[in-house]
Parts: structure tokens; C-alpha cells; sequence
């Protein structure tokens, strides 16, 4: 069944002007978000990721009204959000970066602003101020005044703010910054309890969040939308495509390779000092990737049992040959690798990054996992013509 | 909508001390004038009274004490103004604004109208001196009251182009310097006028011009729509202004 689509956008693009010359020329100007399409459905979480200065921000800024798009059209529940701005805001609910916080005001008094703000009607009041209060963990703070309350708490007024009127689309930028763990993982199950009935669009650097949280996932670079993909055809992207073993002992490799479904067998310096060894060994249930989703997951169903299937034979023949096996893994792509892989496309930008915060590494080890996964296919390609 | 966001303003102004020294100063100040200028009318009482057609209290002592409190006031209105939309700006609360369902007409209305209604409690209170003279003598309550309009346009012309000012920049003291500097501009605008006879067209621009006949009691539809017009293009400006915030620029 098609789902309700609560905001569409269609080709949304937003220019930021650096340096304005005389008359009003524009001399140089800076593309903020370039070209974005994109649909969200009612019970959806949307997850939207992109390193800073991606675009993440200005995309949420315009779909809430803050910044008006250079070009294209957002339609917020079927209504034009630059006609009828008043009836579309009424169904958003947004969190910015900063939480826009009188900070004068006690939480109660905030809250009840923001209430009769987004036109909740007086008997209405308190019972939405007391729902909000408590899915935030803010019940016995009603009385303190927000200046006085830590980063965390205030980002919670903050969130408390987003959802006071129960609106269809909640967006929210970047929500569990300033949380301590417990929070974050009660805001975590918050953002999913709301997406079963409303539309939850989030920001966030923290990968296995959205990993946890998304049914969907965006990923933004320089502005553009480089990855948009459920989480199901995410997770084929992170499917098993290595087993990880270690042994105390020496490994007779040919004995691995005899078994089906190996695609190579790497040995790894052992780390153990003694003379056993570490392998990796890479399996053959890679597919193209351009099927359709259905079939993808039951691939994907496939190529985990496949996985399953090899790493118990793994176990028995170890046993057989007393390798002395005292680990085994599969490993997957993690969302980190992908998110690397679309993110560092520029060669000397990856150079930079990589340098400045010590994750070449990563980004090396996502490329090369990506070219694998290519070289893999197109290999499987070539046998199923042959 | 517009009544609630001016209650918010009005009350995070009374939650900082700021409003309350506001009202302190200029009541002090203002009593001060006020006695001193009860004392030299009383001074000058027995010899006024044998003159025809001689001032009286309302134009020696009220007309005075009002046109000082519109200078005082031409001081701190800015510093009310300054923060409106600058501050909101600043610490990034405008978005609230933004993305609640509310129109950009609604918030400079709500913010405006918080204003005046702070600036009519301290008008209020004003108003107690010179009618506390009642208790001795006889005024002239429709001078009194034409004066108390004017007071009372006068600050919502300020208030009007205080907003404007806010709204052009996100520091509230460039916010202040540049509301202060416009509304004395306005104020003196008519001394250039002065040198040649009659009516300049600077000198019709000057605020001060059109406060003065109300003073004296003298109720013209001209200078209340002057008000009026100063008010209405400041604030269509700002709202202008608001909406051109989310513009590409």
C-alpha cells in the first residue's frame, strides 16, 4: 500500500552569495545544497548524513520554513510551502542545531509559549506540556529556569519544543548532541515511537544511530545527495562478505580453499606471536546490486545463510585438523565504511581529512572493500555468461 | 497569536532587571523636574496672576514636564528596541518564530505591540504627576490629555523605527547606536529649516514639530497622521525586512 507522502521536494537548490560587488553583482557564490529530490512517507525515519558543511542544516532550514530555496519546490503535506506557509508549518515540528531557547523563561513557561505558538488550544495545554515534559525526562524540571539547566537538559527542552503539538513531521537536527547515554538511547526509542505514527527526519554524525533508529537513509555531500537507500538495501550494501578466523596453530590454506563458495583466502600477520595464524577469507554470494529489492533481500537471506553454511564447515574442519580455532567472525561493511567510501570521492580532500583526523585508514579500507565488492560482481557476472 | 508573542516580550522584559531600571530612571528623573518646576511656578504664582490671560499650571509645569519625559524617552526607547529582533537573531531563538505557524506580520506586530505596552505603563505612571495636581488645583484636563497622546505617539514612532533598526543588524548596541542616532537625526531635522521663513519641508519631517502643538493642547488630524504614517512605513519595513532574512542573499 502507498503510504501518505508528507513532505516531497523536488529539486531543491540553495545558493549562498560569498562576495556581493557593486550594484548588486553577484561575484562569487556558494552552492549550499545542489539539486535535491527527495520523498518522505508517513511512518518513516529518515536518516540524513553528510560530513559539516555538507548541506544537512540549510536542506532542514528550508524545509521548516527558515531559509527560502534559490530554486526548486517543497511541498510539506500536499501543501506548497511558499503559498501556504502558515498551514504547512502547522505540521512541522523542528529541532534547530542551536535549540531555540528563551532562556529567561522556566521550562513550564517555555513550553507553554511554544504551545499556544503552534495553536494549541487552552484545555488542551497542560496535557501536551505534561506528554512533552515526560517523553523528554523533563517532568521535574517544570519549575527551573532554562538558563540555569546543563547543555543536555537544554537540548531536551529543545526536543520537548519539537514535539509539544504532536505534529506529522518531525525534524530534527542532530538530537541526541549534549545527551548522556541513557537519554540518548530513551531519545533513540522516542524518534522510533514517533515514526510509527508521524514522519521523524534526523541529522546526525553518530553512524550507528541512524544504523538503529532509519528505516531510511540519506547521505549528503557538498550539497548534493550522493545515498538514497531503505536501511534493507543498506544492509545488503553491509552484507557478510568476509569471515574473519583465528587459530593457535598453523592453517593448511588449500584445505579452506577445497570448500565451495570461497572467493580467496588472505593470511594475516599474527598479532599473537606465536605460530599460528589469522585469515581472512572472502565468499563468492556477491550479487549485483541493481536488482530489484525484493530480490535483494532474498539474496541477501541467501548469501547470509551461505555465510552461516561456511563458517560452521569452517568449525568442523578446524576441529578435524586440531588448528586449535579459538575465533571466528563474519565481518561486515559498516555504515562508516559506506559512509567514507561516498564522502571522500576527491583524492586530495580524502588526503587532507585523512590526515587531519587519522581516518585514512578507514576511508582506504571502505574504497578498497568497495572495489571488491565491484570486482566480485562483475566476476559472478562473467560466470553466470560463461 | 500577535497578543501572545507581545506578552512574552513584555514579560522577559520584566523578568530582566532592565525594565524595571528603566522604569526607575526615568520616574526619578522625571520627578525631579517635575518638583522643580512646581517650585518656580509657585514662585512666580502671585505676579502671574495679575497679567490677562496669563499661562497657567497646565502650560507652565505639565507641557514642560512632558517634553522633557519625550527626550528622556528618545534615550531609552532605544535600549528597549535594541534587543527585539537582533537578539533573537543572535541566539538563534528567531527560528522558533520562523517555524512555528505564524506570519512575519504577526511577529513584528506581537513584538511592537509588546513595546507599547511596556512604554504605556511607564506613560501611566507619568501621568500620575501632573494629575496629582488635582488634588490642589483646577487643569486643563484636555490639554493634559492632548499632551499625553502626543507623549504617547511620539514613543510609538520611536518604537516603530527601534524595530525597524533591530531587524537590520544581529548586535544589539550597533541595534541601539544607529535607533538613537536616526530618531535625534529626526528630532533636529528641523534646524536646517529654521535659517529661511515659514514652513521647510525639513522641518515638516522633524518629530518635534508635530509634538509641539499637541502640547499645547492644539488636537491637528495632520500631526496625529504624520504619527501615524511614520509608524505604519517603519513597521511594513520591518516586516519586509524579517522576510527578506530567509531570502538567498
Amino acid at each position: 500500500m502507498e503510504r501518505e507522502i508528507l513532505i516531497e521536494v523536488k529539486q531543491l537548490s540553495r545558493a549562498f552569495v560569498k562576495n556581493k560587488g557593486f550594484y548588486g553583482k553577484i561575484h562569487d557564490q556558494t552552492i549550499a545544497v545542489d539539486d535535491i529530490s527527495f520523498n518522505l512517507q508517513r511512518g518513516e525515519v529518515l536518516g540524513f548524513l553528510g560530513p559539516n558543511g555538507a548541506g544537512k542544516s540549510t536542506t532542514m532550514q528550508m524545509l521548516t520554513g527558515n531559509l527560502a530555496p534559490s530554486h526548486g519546490s517543497i511541498k510539506i503535506g500536499g501543501l506548497d510551502l511558499m503559498d501556504n506557509p502558515i498551514e504547512a508549518k502547522a505540521m512541522i515540528g523542528y529541532l534547530p542545531d542551536t535549540p531555540p531557547l528563551y532562556k529567561e523563561l522556566t521550562v513550564d513557561e517555555y513550553l507553554a509559549y511554544c504551545a499556544r505558538l503552534n495553536k494549541i488550544s487552552n484545555h488542551k495545554l497542560q496535557q501536551a506540556i505534561n506528554t512533552s515534559k515526560e517523553r523528554c525526562g523533563l517532568t521535574e524540571h517544570g519549575k527551573r529556569v532554562i538558563n540555569n539547566l546543563s547543555k543536555g537538559y537544554q537540548q531536551r527542552v529543545g526536543i520537548a519544543q519539537a514535539i509539544i503539538h504532536s505534529p506529522d513531521i518531525v525534524i530534527l537536527d542532530e538530537p541526541t548532541v549534549g545527551l548522556d547515554p541513557i537519554q540518548m538511547i530513551a531519545i533513540r526509542k522516542l524518534i522510533k515511537e514517533l515514526g510509527e505514527t508521524h514522519s521523524v527526519m534526523l541529522s546526525s554524525h553518530i553512524l550507528p544511530e541512524i544504523q538503529t533508529i532509519c528505516n531510511n537513509v540519506q547521505i549528503i555531500n557538498q550539497g548534493k545527495l550522493v545515498f538514497n537507500a531503505s536501511i534493507e538495501q543498506l544492509n545488503h550494501h553491509m552484507q557478510t562478505h568476509s569471515i574473519r578466523m583465528k587459530c593457535r596453530h598453523k592453517v593448511d590454506v588449500k584445505k579452506i580453499k577445497l570448500l565451495d563458495t570461497i572467493q580467496s583466502v588472505e593470511i594475516e600477520q599474527n598479532t599473537m606471536g606465536d605460530e599460528g595464524d589469522s585469515i581472512i577469507i572472502h565468499c563468492s554470494h556477491q550479487h549485483s546490486s541493481n536488482d530489484s529489492s525484493l530480490k535483494d533481500s532474498l539474496l541477501t537471506e541467501k548469501g547470509q545463510n551461505a555465510a552461516i553454511d561456511l563458517s560452521q564447515q569452517l568449525i568442523s574442519i578446524a576441529e578435524q585438523q586440531q588448528w586449535g580455532l579459538y575465533e571466528i567472525y563474519s565481518e561486515k561493511q559498516t555504515l562508516e565504511d559506506i559512509f567514507m567510501s561516498l564522502t571522500c570521492v576527491d583524492p586530495t580532500h580524502e588526503a587532507r581529512l585523512g590526515a587531519r583526523l587519522g581516518a585514512r585508514l578507514g576511508a582506504r579500507l571502505g574504497a578498497s572493500r568497495e572495489k571488491a565488492l565491484l570486482e566480485t560482481t562483475e566476476e559472478a557476472r562473467q560466470g553466470a555468461d560463461t | 497569536m500577535i497578543k501572545l508573542i507581545a506578552l512574552r516580550e513584555l514579560k522577559s522584559l520584566f523578568l530582566s532587571p532592565l525594565a524595571w531600571a528603566i522604569l526607575a530612571v526615568t520616574q526619578i528623573i522625571l520627578c525631579y523636574q517635575f518638583l522643580a518646576q512646581l517650585e518656580s511656578y509657585l514662585q512666580f504664582q502671585a505676579r502671574l496672576s495679575v497679567l490677562q490671560d496669563s499661562p497657567g499650571i497646565t502650560d507652565l509645569v505639565i507641557s514642560p514636564l512632558l517634553a522633557g519625559a519625550a527626550i528622556i524617552l528618545l534615550l531609552i526607547v532605544p535600549l528597549l528596541t535594541m534587543r527585539l529582533i537582533s537578539e533573537e537573531q543572535r541566539n538563534q531563538t528567531l527560528t522558533l518564530l520562523f517555524s512555528a505557524p505564524v506570519s512575519m506580520t504577526q511577529i513584528i506586530m506581537g513584538k511592537y505591540l509588546g513595546i507599547l505596552g511596556f512604554l504605556s505603563i511607564l506613560l501611566f505612571m507619568i501621568a500620575l504627576m501632573p494629575l496629582s495636581l488635582l488634588l490642589g488645583t483646577r487643569i486643563d484636563l484636555g490639554q493634559l490629555f492632548s499632551a499625553l497622546l502626543g507623549l504617547f505617539l511620539i514613543l510609538a514612532s520611536f518604537t516603530a523605527a527601534g524595530l525597524y533598526m533591530s531587524t537590520l543588524t544581529k548586535q544589539p548596541a550597533i541595534a541601539a547606536v544607529s535607533s538613537f542616532g536616526l530618531l535625534l537625526f529626526l528630532w533636529i531635522i528641523n534646524w536646517a529649516g529654521n535659517s529661511t521663513e515659514g514652513e521647510s519641508v525639513l522641518s515638516y519631517f522633524s518629530v518635534l514639530n508635530h509634538f509641539e502643538p499637541l502640547l499645547k493642547g492644539i488636537f491637528s488630524s495632520a500631526d496625529i497622521i504624520y504619527y501615524l504614517l511614520f509608524i505604519g512605513l517603519f513597521l511594513v519595513l520591518s516586516i519586509r525586512r524579517l522576510e527578506r532574512l530567509r531570502l538567498p542573499h
